[in-house]
């Protein structure tokens, strides 16, 4: 098995443990933080598809390894964006909450209530 | 024994992946972020891609890294109202079958992709030589795909307009972010005027390499943006109010010039963006030259934040 693919295999992982991080967090900065894992998955995929492209003397096709270093950089103003909504959205509510009821702070031990409304 | 090392190199990967998006601690959560970003790296020399490499450690480990953990300080008392909120168990299954399914439908397609594979690595080295750059990847960056690079140094502008439009009104025209103090005489000062002078030259170094070796002005602009964070971080300087003239004029001055240098293609060799025989290396270094001060100046800016300090605080 040859170094792309098994990079390609590794991609698909990443994915997939960024697409759970993303759900089953409810903070918004986790959130972020998994959406960043999924778009480095897509981002490894795409190397391992540029490695494969090998030829004419270099280790990976150029095109689309210049696609990725576009990628990483609109990644990470893409992140910077979210992250300053997020520091806004906390220094106006005085939480990060994404439930769609307003709510109060959360009592000790009401978590069960607070899971309730997070899913309606 | 590649194969080997690639396995436990995909399998370290993943194992931090998976730290950082379930640890309990956000900050805990981002550090494995920070690992990741390195291990990310030599993931990409592993896959002949240096270029990239350079580009996922300045940004996508270190300057994403380094965003995430400001914002994990300054949010860590949301942290315990977010845990109440975690979705409930049979969500957290059905969201892992998901990400099992994705994976597994991926991974399929990884299987499934054509031999022998497409690449254009020939087509992109045939007229290497008459451009006068070396580094193919240059090469597509800004003669090939050159409408990529220019509208994503416009996306960068946009994301900055973006950011600081998320300023309190009181605050327009302010400073971003929080003001830095430090030990005037600890480590982090030292450092801070240590290291921007070695940092700035190798800034510029890979910078001016790009054309002919792996490097570039986003990599080259990621270390002198960094270097110009640790002097505000240690509270030798203060980042300038966004309401500057220069400040402002520096943001639009490498896509204007890189506009411009498009529109004189198309007077002159017939399309937008295109070079004219023979001048094919100077524009190319122009247009580079004319992005690496936009590209400090967004990179340090959006990692700064929103203005929340009027111009004398």
């Amino acid at each position: 098995m040859n170094a792309a693919t098994l990079f390609g295999f590794g991609a698909a992982l990443l994915v997939g443990i960024g697409i759970y991080g993303l759900i089953a967090n409810a903070h918004p900065l986790r959130k972020i933080l998994a959406f960043n894992v999924v778009g480095s998955g897509v981002f490894l995929l795409l190397g391992a598809i540029a490695r494969r492209g090998a030829g004419a003397g270099l280790g990976g096709d150029p095109v689309p390894q210049a696609l990725l270093i576009t990628g990483i950089v609109v990644a990470f103003s893409a992140t910077a964006l979210a992250v300053a909504v997020l520091l806004r959205l906390h220094a106006e509510t005085g939480s990060v909450t994404l439930a769609s009821e307003p709510q109060a702070q959360p009592a000790p031990g009401g978590a069960a209530d607070q899971a309730r409304s997070d899913v309606a | 024994m590649t194969d080997l090392v690639i396995i436990a190199l995909v399998l370290l990967l993943a194992g931090l992946a998976l730290f950082a998006v379930l640890a309990r601690d956000a900050f805990a959560a981002v550090v494995g972020f920070l690992a990741y970003g390195l291990l990310l790296t030599l993931a990409w020399v592993l896959l002949r891609g240096v270029d990239v490499a350079l580009t996922e450690a300045a940004i996508g480990g270190g300057l994403t890294g380094a965003l995430l953990i400001g914002a994990a300080s300054r949010l860590h008392g949301t942290e315990a109202a977010a845990r109440a909120e975690r979705p409930r168990a049979g969500t957290r299954a059905l969201a892992a079958v998901m990400a099992g399914l994705t994976t597994a439908a991926l991974a399929a397609c990884v299987l499934a992709l054509p031999t022998p594979a497409p690449s254009l690595a020939t087509a992109a080295m045939a007229p290497i030589s008459s451009l006068g750059v070396a580094n193919p990847i240059t090469a597509v960056l800004l003669a090939y795909r050159a409408m990529d690079t220019l509208l994503e140094a416009i996306v960068l502008v946009f994301a900055i307009i973006g950011v600081w439009s998320l300023a309190p009104d009181a605050a327009w025209g302010g400073r971003p972010g929080p003001l830095h103090r430090a030990d005037p005489d600890g480590i982090l000062a030292y450092l801070a005027r240590l290291l921007p002078p070695i940092g700035l030259i190798v800034g510029l170094y890979i910078f001016w390499t790009g054309a002919d070796a792996p490097g570039g002005k986003f990599q080259g602009a990621t270390i002198v943006a960094a270097m110009w964070l640790l002097v505000i971080m240690a509270g030798l300087a203060d980042v300038p109010p966004i309401s500057r003239r220069w400040l402002r004029a520096g943001l639009v001055a490498g896509p204007l010039a890189f506009i411009a240098i498009g529109l004189a293609g198309a007077a002159t060799a017939g399309a937008f963006l295109a070079y004219p025989d023979g001048w094919a290396k100077p524009l190319i270094v122009a247009v580079e030259l004319a992005l690496m001060p936009t590209l400090t100046l967004i990179l340090a800016l959006l990692l700064a934040g929103a203005p929340l300090r009027t111009e004398s605080r």
